[in-house]
This record gives structure tokens, C-alpha cells and sequence, in this order.
């Protein structure tokens, strides 16, 4: 015979369990190889707007965003349709069309050894802490075809677009023992930008986020939909338990 | 303990409380469902209004371009077309396009001309019967199929026939006018299909 | 109004007299014992996720396109440009993860309670094959978004069955349709995945539930009901532990749906990738045939299974031995009928040896998911330092293999050879309301 008491606490242990796995299971890939913490926030539309601006100016001349649309963009991001056209399409591309870089891909594989893969899911694939950090590490490198290097991504073969506004980065090498290459113990600003570092880290931050947003547009939705979802789905099953109670009461003890 | 007396009133009001709840949820969960079938944001974008120069089309020709897949003639129309339009009122089913055609066009379209500016002609080309697309006879001369034409549109599949104004004849198996989509002037030389004039009703 | 659903139902008795037995037999007169427990949720949850899975998968096939070419941009249709796509597509990934939690606790239900043994054994075998089917139809599913992941994980899977002698290579082609997983292989397994393994699902299902009415409901006492007395309030015939399971399973089964949903959605509204356990990272990049992903993995509820294949080492110059033993791991559970030899059905009134056996296989598959999915292989630098990871990642999951496999060889023997002292089993059984 289990005692009511005894079968509640089973009841609470379990509900709590699933909880605590689906909470666990989210936490843990957070944690993302020893990256510092990118601090994103998709609902942030102002940091998606600064972010937007930074990608559009700096980034879609090679990179493409071949799943964003103009439109969707201006919608999220509380933009009208003469704002995005006005400071974002640089290619002629209709309102309602996808965000295409204006380099060709031919063109671009022949430069830089590598086509520049598009960014719409970068953050999806990478994580978004990756990609903040990817942005924060690039140095300068002589040794390297495009005169830069990044510690997180070495020998990625893309040049730093950013630098006017970081400054130049340049890396102090550990001690190098014999038969190894030297290993990039840190970097440093040799030379400062338009922005201070705190500025600088506030917009990669932006700028992640803006990749953030675009690698999962319908983030901004699901959140709300979600809490009247679950709120609903309460109530009905508070009403289905004492739907089931008042059945049960036909069935009773031996 | 045993539970003698059922309250069968309580149950009842429980079991539809909780149908009517659980009816709702039902209903609200189908709706995403339902709404996947709108045109999608690429459907749209694919639908989105079309631009045209009108710089080089000639007087009294008629270029053809696509809007939402559907073939868009725009005429550049002569004096002498357009003083055909009043000639041929008696023998149409709905010259003043207010009657069974009443629908086939824009408020700003609904003129004898069916036009914003008389030389200016945008219609679907899709015939009114059964959606054929129907040949431009722009030469005012008789035709095998009317001794009497005054220029217009011939469908060839089912022998149906428009004036220059889009306008159908009796006695042909296409019931209404050729349809006006919306459309207006960006400029003198450039007209956009799609949209309506700014303030048009 | 209600006339006139009579008047509808009377004219459809008149024609189809079987329809009224039917129902009766199945739901209003289908007598279930009274005491089930938690345990007892899982069966209706899975046929709800299995309704889900097949809802959401026809609209998600509604705008996929099965080719090489054009999966992964369709995918990506649906989740932006397609009204509600994104809900359609997380309801669908989140259902099939849902499906394999829902399924494996409803398993080990039939497990502590002995619901394979006689006169359930072709439940238990037909349930088998429902799980067998799901696997394949699961692993197709992950095949079609054609990411990275879906393609390696093709590749893999797929040159398992390379390992059989003489016909290996001849078979993989033959799967494959190509040379390497390539739109042949994406086509078909859309075929197989969208419309064939459907079918043969829900015809297992009907004829799951077929075989457990036939023969009527364990419980959790392990107590036959139709053995006991008979004689209760809704009937003079019914078990009298028995209660009809329309209205009083169907209501508390909604209560399970209400709190089974509320996770869901939790999942599909706040963490629709569940941290990367349920949509995976690597395939949000397209396949690439030349780049594989740094850690190929199954999805989580394989892991345990490819653990096994993992760990057992090629000899004799054949890899087989890892594919026969993952193979086996899942006959061992088809064989439990036949394996667990005891008379007692419940783990209630069970030895204490049966009970600790327990608790070992499900260790083992717990951690056997650890080293499949690569957690053991990050944990053990982590915790221990510069030592030999394969070594000792080795020596934990064979060892967690040999506890597995030796669950099923302890039961043979510890039932067979009388080994078991059980506790006597009442006549009734203990309820609880």
C-alpha cells in the first residue's frame, strides 16, 4: 500500500527530474569550450539595429545573408521600408528579396583562396559566444596572404574589416620552443581605433547579436507565443485534473 | 470511502468546461496549421510590384511583361484608337464596366477609357472564358472574324473578342471585360504594377 | 441536436453492427485494473506524439524539397518564410526526441512490471517491432534536412553495414543508391521516411493495441485480474479490480497530455534546440562531403547503441562484431519473455538481486549514452587530466557494455536456476486513488 503522501512526492520527484533534465540539457551547452560569455539579447531591438548597421557596412560587401530578406529585416527591427533600402541594400536588390553579397562568388574563392560562406546561420552552427569572440581575436599577421590572423579561427583567410574602429591588434608570442611554432600567448592593441575597447566590445557585441537574430528570426516571436501556450495549457490541466478527481471518486478503495 | 451519490451535475458541467477549454486549444492549435498556406514571404516577394519604363513603346504598340506570373499588356494608344471606344458602345456587354464588370478594375480605372490616362492602356491578358492568353489586333481594317473591327483583342482559342479598352464583345463566350490590375505612375515615363495611386480609394 | 446524433448513430448501427460492439469492447467495457500508476501515461503519450509527428510531418512536406539540392534551403523555407513554419518544423523535431523519452519509459514499464510475460508476450514483441521501426524511421527523418550532420551520420550508419562478410560493400552501394550518401540515398529514404514506414507503424500500432486487449492490461502489482473474483459496480461479469477505461482511463490519461504538453511546449517555445540534445549544431551547416564535423555523433537516443558498436574491437579482420552486438542489444530485449524465467511478474514483490541488476542495466544505459554521445570523452580530461583518454573511455564503456549484456545473462540464470526468493504476491491488487 503506497501512501498518498508517499505517491505525491513521486509525482513532484518526477515532474521535477524532467525539469531538471530539459534545464540541464539547455545549460549545458552554454558553456561553449571555454569562450567567454558573448552576452546577446535578441529581444535588445536597439543593439539589433546598431548590429544590422555594422554587418550592412562593413560585412554584406562579402559576406551574404542568402536566407534574410530586406523586408523581414525591417519588420523585426522596427525599420521602415525607406530606412532598410536607403542604408542597407547596396545592390539593387528588391525590398522583398534576400540579402546577397555584391561580390562574386567566382571572384571571391579567386582572392581570398576561399569563398566567403555566407552568414546566416553562422551563429546557429558556431555559437554565438564563438562568433563574438572570432570578431574580438583577429591580429595582425604578416606571415599570412591577407596580412591577418585570428587566435580563434587560425589561419582563416579573411582580412579584419573592423579595424578602423578596433585598432590593430598585434600578438605577443610565447616563449617558442625549439622545433614549434611559437603559440599566441595574447594580444594587444598596438595601434587604438575610432573606439575605445569597451566601445569596440559593445559592438561586436551588436553585431553578434544581429547574427544572432538572423540565424533564428522567429526567436523574437516564440518567447511571447510561448508563455500564453504555456499559461493555457496550465489551466487546462488544472481543469482536467478535476475533471479526473470527480470521475475517480467512483473507484474506490477494496 | 465509496462514493454512493454521483453528482452528475458537477460532472457534466466539468466534462464541458473541460471540452469547451480543450475545443479551444484544438482550434487555436490549427490555426498555424492553416495559416502555413498563405503565401509565403518568398511567394510574396515573387509577387512584388513590377517597374516599367514606358520610354520606348511606341504609338500604338503593345509590350507584354509579367506580374505574379500573369501576362500584363500595356498600350500605348493612339487619337485614333481611342476615338473608336464610343463607336463600338452598342455592340459590348458592359461598356461603362459598371455592370457585370464591375469588378474587373480599380474605381480609377472604371472609365470609358478603363485607364488612369487615356493613352495609357494596362490589362491582364488573361481571357475572361477560360484564360487564354488573347492576341493584340490593333489595326482598325476588317478581320476574318469581324468585317466591322475597330482594333482590340482576339482570343484565339474560343473566339472571343475585346476592344482597346479591354472591353468584351457580345455574343462571345468571355462574360466580363479584361481586368485592370492595380497600377500607377511613378512618373510621366514609368508605371508600376501592383500598387494603387497614392490616395485612390 | 441530441435526436439527431441519435437518429445518425441508429443509421449507421443499422448498416455497420459491429461499430457499437466495437467501441464498447475497446473503451466503455474494456475493463483495466484500477491501480495504474505514472508508469501507465507513456502508451497514450506515444500515441499522441506518434498523431503529432504525423500531423506536422505532412505540412513539413507540404514545402521540403527532397533533393540534394535543394533540402537544406527548403528546411530553412520553412523556418522563415513559411507562415508558422518555424513552429511546425520544432514541433516536429521536438516530437521525434519526445517520442524516444516517451517510448523508453514506457518500455521499462513492461519491464518492472513483467508485462512481457505470458500471456503478453506478442504485446511485447509487437512493441519490439514498433521500437525497431521507429529507429529506422527516426534516423531517415535526421537524414533529410541534408545538414552535416544528417549526411555523416548517414555515412556512418550506412558503412555499419559494411561490416558484414562478402556482400558488406555490395550492400552500402545498394542502400546508398550512389557511391556515398548522395541524392539517391536522400530521395529514397524521403520515400521510405514520408509514406512507407508510416504505414507500417501505424498497422504495428493497431495491432499492439489488438494484441493487448485480447489478453487485457498488467498492472503494477503483477496481479492477473481476470484470474480474481468477478463482480464489480459497472458490471457483474468485469474483474473486480477492474475498471472500464472509458470514462475513468481517458480522463486521467488527458491529465498525463495537459503536463506531457506543458514540457513540450516549454521545449518548443524556450529551447527548441534543447542545448543542442535535440537539433544539432553541426547541422545547421549544409553537407559537405569533404569537411566532417570535429564530433560525429547519433542523436542522443542512439547513443547507447552506438556506444556498444563503439566498443567492441574489430578481430579476425572484421568490424562486424561491433554491428552484431548492437543488433543483439536490442534482440535481448525481444528475448525478455523468454529470458526472465520467474513467475512473479512485478519488481514489487521481486528479489533483491533482480532489483539491483536493474539498477545496473539502467546505469549502464545511461552511461552508455555518455560515451556514445562523447561526454565520457570530455569528462575524463576533465576530471583526471593528461591521461589516456581512449583507454580508459575504452574500459568504461566495455565495461558498462559487459553490465548491460550481463543484465539479460543474470535474469536467464538468477530465475532459471531458482535463484530468486520473491515475496509472496497478493491476491488483489493494492490500489491507490
Amino acid at each position: 500500500m503506497i501512501k498518498r503522501q508517499q505517491q505525491w512526492q513521486r509525482y513532484i520527484f518526477s515532474a521535477a527530474l524532467a525539469f531538471g533534465l530539459v534545464f540541464v540539457g539547455t545549460a549545458q551547452a552554454e558553456e561553449a569550450g571555454g569562450l567567454p560569455p558573448a552576452g546577446t539579447n535578441v529581444q535588445d531591438q536597439a543593439s539589433l539595429q546598431r548590429g544590422a548597421k555594422l554587418f550592412f557596412n562593413y560585412c554584406v560587401g562579402c559576406h551574404s545573408l542568402k536566407y534574410a530578406r530586406y523586408a523581414r529585416i525591417g519588420d523585426d527591427l522596427g525599420l521602415s521600408e525607406a530606412e532598410v533600402m536607403g542604408n542597407f541594400n547596396f545592390t539593387g536588390a528588391k525590398y522583398g528579396e534576400t540579402v546577397v553579397s555584391s561580390m562574386p562568388a567566382e571572384s571571391a574563392a579567386k582572392w581570398f583562396g576561399k569563398a566567403p560562406p555566407d552568414l546566416s546561420l553562422e551563429v546557429r552552427a558556431k555559437g554565438a559566444d564563438w562568433v563574438n569572440a572570432y570578431l574580438n581575436s583577429f591580429y595582425l599577421d604578416a606571415s599570412r596572404p591577407v596580412g591577418w590572423n585570428n587566435t580563434v579561427f587560425p589561419n582563416a583567410s579573411m582580412p579584419f574589416p573592423l579595424w578602423e574602429l578596433q585598432g590593430l591588434q598585434t600578438a605577443v608570442l610565447a616563449p617558442g620552443k625549439p622545433g614549434q611554432d611559437a603559440a599566441v600567448e595574447k594580444l594587444e592593441l598596438a595601434q587604438p581605433g575610432k573606439l575605445t575597447p569597451a566601445q569596440f566590445q559593445r559592438a561586436t557585441r551588436d553585431l553578434t547579436n544581429f547574427l544572432e537574430y538572423v540565424s533564428e528570426p522567429a526567436a523574437l516571436q516564440r518567447h511571447h507565443y510561448g508563455i500564453w501556450v504555456l499559461l493555457f495549457l496550465a489551466a487546462f490541466t488544472l481543469l482536467a485534473y478535476f475533471l479526473k478527481k470527480e470521475y475517480w471518486k467512483d473507484v474506490h478503495e477494496a | 470511502m465509496a462514493n454512493e451519490v454521483v453528482d452528475h451535475g458537477r460532472r457534466r458541467f466539468l466534462t464541458a468546461t473541460t471540452a469547451v477549454v480543450g475545443g479551444i486549444g484544438v482550434v487555436t492549435a490549427a490555426v498555424p496549421f492553416i495559416k502555413s498556406w498563405e503565401p509565403s514571404a518568398r511567394a510574396k516577394a515573387a509577387g512584388a510590384p513590377v517597374t516599367q519604363s514606358l520610354a520606348k513603346i511606341e504609338a500604338g504598340q503593345m509590350i507584354t511583361i509579367a506580374w505574379r506570373s500573369k501576362p500584363v499588356f500595356i498600350v500605348n494608344r493612339t487619337p485614333a484608337q481611342l476615338a473608336t471606344l464610343p463607336m463600338v458602345d452598342s455592340r459590348l456587354v458592359d461598356p461603362k464596366s459598371d455592370g457585370s464588370s464591375a469588378d474587373q478594375q480599380p474605381k480609377y480605372a472604371q472609365n470609358e477609357a478603363r485607364s488612369i490616362k487615356p493613352e495609357w492602356l494596362v490589362l491582364i491578358g488573361i481571357c475572361t472564358h477560360l484564360g487564354c492568353v488573347p492576341d493584340f489586333f490593333p489595326e482598325l481594317k476588317p478581320q476574318p472574324f469581324d468585317p466591322e473591327w475597330k482594333g482590340g483583342f482576339y482570343c484565339p482559342c474560343h473566339k472571343s473578342r475585346y476592344d482597346i479598352a479591354g472591353r468584351v464583345y457580345s455574343g462571345v463566350p468571355a462574360p466580363k471585360n479584361l481586368p485592370v490590375p492595380p497600377y500607377n505612375f511613378i512618373d510621366d515615363t514609368t508605371v508600376q504594377i501592383g500598387v494603387d495611386p497614392k490616395g485612390a480609394v | 441536436m441530441a435526436k439527431v446524433l441519435t437518429s445518425i448513430g441508429d443509421w449507421i448501427g443499422e448498416r455497420a453492427p459491429g461499430l457499437a460492439p466495437m467501441y464498447r469492447k475497446h473503451m466503455t467495457e474494456y475493463y483495466a485494473p484500477k491501480n495504474f500508476n505514472l508508469w501507465y501515461y507513456f502508451g497514450s503519450l506515444a500515441l499522441l506524439v506518434l498523431i503529432n509527428q504525423i500531423v506536422t510531418g505532412i505540412f513539413l512536406t507540404m514545402n521540403y524539397n527532397p533533393s540534394a539540392a535543394g533540402a537544406f534551403d527548403s528546411v530553412e523555407y520553412i523556418m522563415r518564410d513559411v507562415e508558422w513554419g518555424w513552429l511546425i518544423r520544432y514541433m516536429h523535431s521536438t516530437g521525434a526526441s519526445l517520442f524516444f523519452v516517451v517510448v523508453f519509459l514506457h518500455m521499462f514499464r513492461g519491464i518492472i512490471y513483467g508485462s512481457f510475460k505470458k500471456p503478453r508476450e506478442l504485446v511485447w514483441l509487437l512493441g519490439m517491432l514498433i521500437f525497431l521501426v521507429l529507429m529506422a524511421e527516426a534516423f531517415m527523418g535526421y537524414v533529410l534536412p541534408w545538414g552535416n550532420m544528417s549526411f555523416w551520420g548517414a555515412q556512418v550508419i550506412i558503412s555499419l553495414f559494411g561490416t558484414v562478410p562478402f556482400i558488406g560493400d555490395a550492400l552500402v552501394q545498394w542502400i546508398m543508391g550512389d557511391f556515398l550518401p548522395a541524392d539517391a540515398t536522400l530521395n529514397r529514404f524521403f520515400a521510405l521516411h514520408v509514406i512507407a514506414l508510416p504505414i507500417v507503424l501505424l498497422l504495428l500500432v493497431v495491432l499492439h493495441l489488438a494484441a493487448l486487449h485480447e489478453v487485457g492490461s498488467n498492472n503494477p502489482d503483477g496481479v492477473d485480474v481476470k484470474h480474481g473474483s468477478r463482480g464489480n459496480r459497472w458490471s457483474p461479469l468485469a474483474p473486480v479490480d477492474g475498471i472500464p477505461f472509458h470514462p475513468y482511463y481517458t480522463v486521467k490519461d488527458l491529465v498525463g497530455v495537459g503536463f506531457f504538453l506543458m514540457i513540450a511546449s516549454f521545449i518548443i517555445f524556450f529551447a527548441p534546440t534543447l542545448g543542442g540534445w535535440f537539433l544539432e549544431p553541426d547541422n545547421f551547416i549544409p553537407a559537405n562531403n569533404l569537411v566532417t564535423p570535429s564530433h560525429i555523433k547519433p542523436v542522443w537516443y542512439f547513443t547507447p547503441f552506438y556506444a556498444i558498436v563503439r566498443m567492441i574491437p574489430s578481430f579476425l579482420g572484421s568490424a562486424v562484431w561491433g554491428v552484431i552486438a548492437m543488433f543483439g542489444s536490442i534482440a535481448a530485449l525481444f528475448a525478455m519473455p523468454w529470458l526472465d524465467r520467474g513467475a512473479v511478474k512485478s519488481i514489487r514483490y521481486r528479489g533483491t538481486g533482480y532489483k539491483v541488476a536493474l539498477g545496473l542495466f539502467v546505469l549502464s544505459f545511461f552511461m552508455l549514452g555518455a560515451v556514445g554521445s562523447g561526454i565520457t570523452a570530455e569528462v575524463i580530461p576533465a576530471w583526471f587530466g593528461n591521461v589516456d583518454v581512449t583507454f580508459w573511455e575504452n574500459l568504461f564503456g566495455r565495461t558498462m557494455t559487459a553490465i548491460y549484456f550481463g543484465f539479460f545473462v543474470f535474469l536467464w540464470a538468477y530465475t532459471t536456476f531458482g535463484w530468486e526468493t520473491t515475496k509472496p504476491v497478493p491476491d488483489r491488487v493494492t490500489t491507490h486513488d
